[in-house]
């Protein structure tokens, strides 16, 4: 049984009158532990995809199984859990909250599972240890530079343990040098044993993963896996 | 699922983070209970003061009145009266038997003509005895009050108020001058001190004879009332009873008199600007209402503002009911932040009053800062409820997309 399940997943957008389909009929298994790139001309329904791997969208039609589970059928607090406990989500635009700093972003996913404030102060410190983030915990997102803030919203991604890691055009925003740097840090979750589905536009980036999906007008146009090293 | 602390802490760190929103709504708050706080106090300020002066005029006071009525206040019904008995002098005489009463003062009224020197008016005359001054207070000005004498006499001689000398007399001396009433002569023996408005009737307009002259200027043997002044307040209900009892006996058996304490004025003055504070503490509630609006329109601000946390908040596993409760305690932390800065300014207020008119009693109720604390977090919270539902159902993609 595979991780992910994806069967005859359609996902149609009104628009006015006339209608988009972002996805059609998509047909996917993804293994634990795997590492998946998504490219595609833009429009061809990468985002699409990933947020319904990450339970934020729901298809029209189709069947999502998450770990044997049919998950299209959970009810909005369900799905809510499942994302809490299973998913880690990595965006382009790091989506941290500017008001809180960087130890109190990372943070947040064990606020919102209710995660004793004892327990929550001793596995930020350890995220912020591992991320390289140990002086920066006080530090507002405005105070931080570009990579270290996709390391802080890595690290509340991941400080849940979840099964798997969604990144969208994670490096889109940072330059070459920053963009490989955290495109390693992936890697080495990945490498832990976390599944990695990553959407880019940098074909270094696409090529580096084990396995590449190519997606156009909302299906998968190829699915090619790269002989393991 | 969140703790509370968390949702608080939360909550916390969002409306320190933008002080101008949270300012602009806490002042909207604030001033709508300020204005609860001191509008009441002023009310109530004044209530007390009317009860105070009231009480210092002589709360020992009986008035009785022919005639049974049902009524126990002063309303318009306490004075029509269905006379079966007249009161008479005797009846008067008769009460100061009462252990519990000091004073006793028959009363007749009259309109009347004044003329002096060629100089005409109206005028009110009062007929009654020495026990008056005392008990409504008067101050002699120049000359003395009536005299001390059998109450059936009635001596030829009269005290005008302060204006009906000023206007027959101007400068001249009145002392001793012979002024007509009607169609009998007076000597003027004493001028009252100028008193300002009593109740019912202005002092300084009144013209006082002894009770036998006025009855027979009037020619009429019964009085208009009885005017009996109790050892004490306390002793008030007893000198009733007494006197209930004494005059059931004059009249055979028949309790046909109405007896008015001043209590009883009191109470009407104390219901009627008791619910005058209350109608102006509904009307600052008013304003609180409005301020729940402005509380609305903050929070839609600010959940547009923060689109993007929402959906981020969503991504990371928030239910909706999280998103609702963070936004919902966060308007009611404003609201109760706000309300409290009210009530501070509001006593701040009801001080800087006293300290101006140190003669009004200005607090405000315990009611009002409770019902005004209580309106503005209960508004605070309802207004906060739609834009916390709106941020709750957000749709988390289009959430995250927004910048
Ligand atoms: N909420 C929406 N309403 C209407 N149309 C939408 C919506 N979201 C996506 N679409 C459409 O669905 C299609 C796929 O969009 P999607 O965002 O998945 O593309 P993408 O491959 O991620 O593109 P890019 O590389 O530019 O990010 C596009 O044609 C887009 O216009
Ligand atoms: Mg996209």
């Amino acid at each position: 049984m595979a991780q992910i399940e994806l069967d005859n997943i359609q996902r149609i957008f009104q628009l006015g009158d006339s209608e988009v389909h972002a996805l059609q009929d998509v047909q996917l298994r993804i293994d634990a532990g795997e590492y998946v790139s998504v490219m595609g001309p833009s429009g061809s329904g990468k985002s699409t995809l990933l947020n319904l791997l990450g339970l934020l969208d729901r298809p029209n039609d189709g069947h999502y199984r998450l770990e044997g589970r049919d998950v299209t059928t959970l009810s909005g607090d369900e799905q809510a859990r499942v994302r809490r406990e299973r998913i880690g989500f990595v965006f382009q635009s790091f989506h941290l909250v500017p008001r809180l700093s960087a130890e109190e972003n990372i943070a947040l996913p064990l606020l919102l599972a209710g995660i004793s404030p004892h327990d929550r102060k001793a596995r930020v410190a350890q995220a912020l240890n591992d991320f390289g983030l140990a002086k920066r915990g006080d530090h507002r997102p405005d105070q931080l530079s570009g990579g270290q803030r996709q390391r802080v919203a890595i690290a509340r991604a991941t400080i849940m343990q979840p099964a798997m890691l969604l990144a969208d055009e994670p490096t889109g925003n940072l330059d070459r040098a920053t963009g490989e740097e955290v495109t390693q840090l992936l890697e080495a979750l990945n490498g832990r044993g976390v599944t990695l589905i990553v959407v880019t536009h940098d074909p270094h980036m696409g090529e580096r993963a084990h396995r590449q999906i190519r997606m156009e007008d909302g299906r998968i146009e190829s699915d090619s896996q790269r002989p393991a090293p | 699922m969140m703790r509370s602390r968390d949702i608080l802490g939360f909550a916390t760190r969002a409306a320190t983070a933008y002080p101008m929103r949270t300012g602009l709504m806490m002042l909207a708050m604030a001033i709508g209970v300020a204005a609860v706080v001191l509008l009441t106090a002023l009310g109530d300020g004044a209530r007390r003061y009317v009860v105070r002066e009231f009480s210092a005029l002589g709360s020992s006071l009986i008035i009785v009145l022919p005639g049974r009525t049902e009524t126990g206040g002063v309303g318009a019904g306490s004075f029509v009266t269905n006379t079966p008995r007249d009161l008479t002098v005797d009846d008067a005489a008769a009460l100061l038997r009462a252990g519990s009463v000091t004073r006793v003062a028959p009363l007749v009224l009259g309109n009347s003509e004044i003329a002096y020197a060629g100089k005409l008016r109206e005028v009110m005359v009062i007929g009654t005895t020495p026990a008056f001054a005392d008990i409504r207070n008067y101050t002699v000005a120049q000359g003395r009050f009536l005299p001390e004498e059998d109450w059936r006499r009635g001596s030829a001689v009269a005290v005008i108020g302060a204006t009906l000398h000023k206007e027959l007399f101007g400068a001249e001396p009145a002392l001793g001058n012979m002024i007509r009433v009607g169609d009998r002569r007076y000597r003027v023996i004493g001028i009252l001190a100028a008193s300002g408005s009593g109740l019912g009737m202005n002092a300084d307009e009144l013209v006082i004879v002894p009770v036998a002259a006025a009855q027979a200027l009037f020619n009429a043997s019964s009085l208009f009332r009885i005017f009996a002044e109790a050892r004490s307040r306390d002793a008030v209900p007893g000198a009733k009873t007494q006197i209930l009892d004494i005059l059931k006996t004059r009249h055979d058996g028949e309790e046909d008199v109405t007896l008015i304490t001043q209590d009883a004025v009191l109470g009407t003055f104390d219901r009627i600007l008791g619910a005058l504070t209350l109608a102006v503490a509904g009307i600052a509630a008013i304003s609180l209402a409005v301020a729940g609006i402005l509380v609305m329109n903050v929070m839609l601000v600010a959940i547009t503002q923060r689109t993007s946390e929402i959906g981020l908040l969503k991504a990371l596993g928030a239910t909706g009911s999280i998103i609702r409760l963070v936004f919902l305690t966060e308007a009611a932390l404003l609201s109760i932040a706000g309300a409290l800065a009210g009530l501070l300014l509001g006593h701040l207020g009801a001080w800087g009053l006293r300290l101006m008119f140190p003669v009004l009693p200005a607090y405000p109720p315990d009611w009002a800062v409770f019902a005004g604390l209580g309106t503005a977090i209960v508004t605070g919270v309802l207004f906060g409820v739609m834009p916390a539902r709106h941020a709750a159902t957000l749709d988390a993609v289009d959430a995250l997309s927004k910048r």
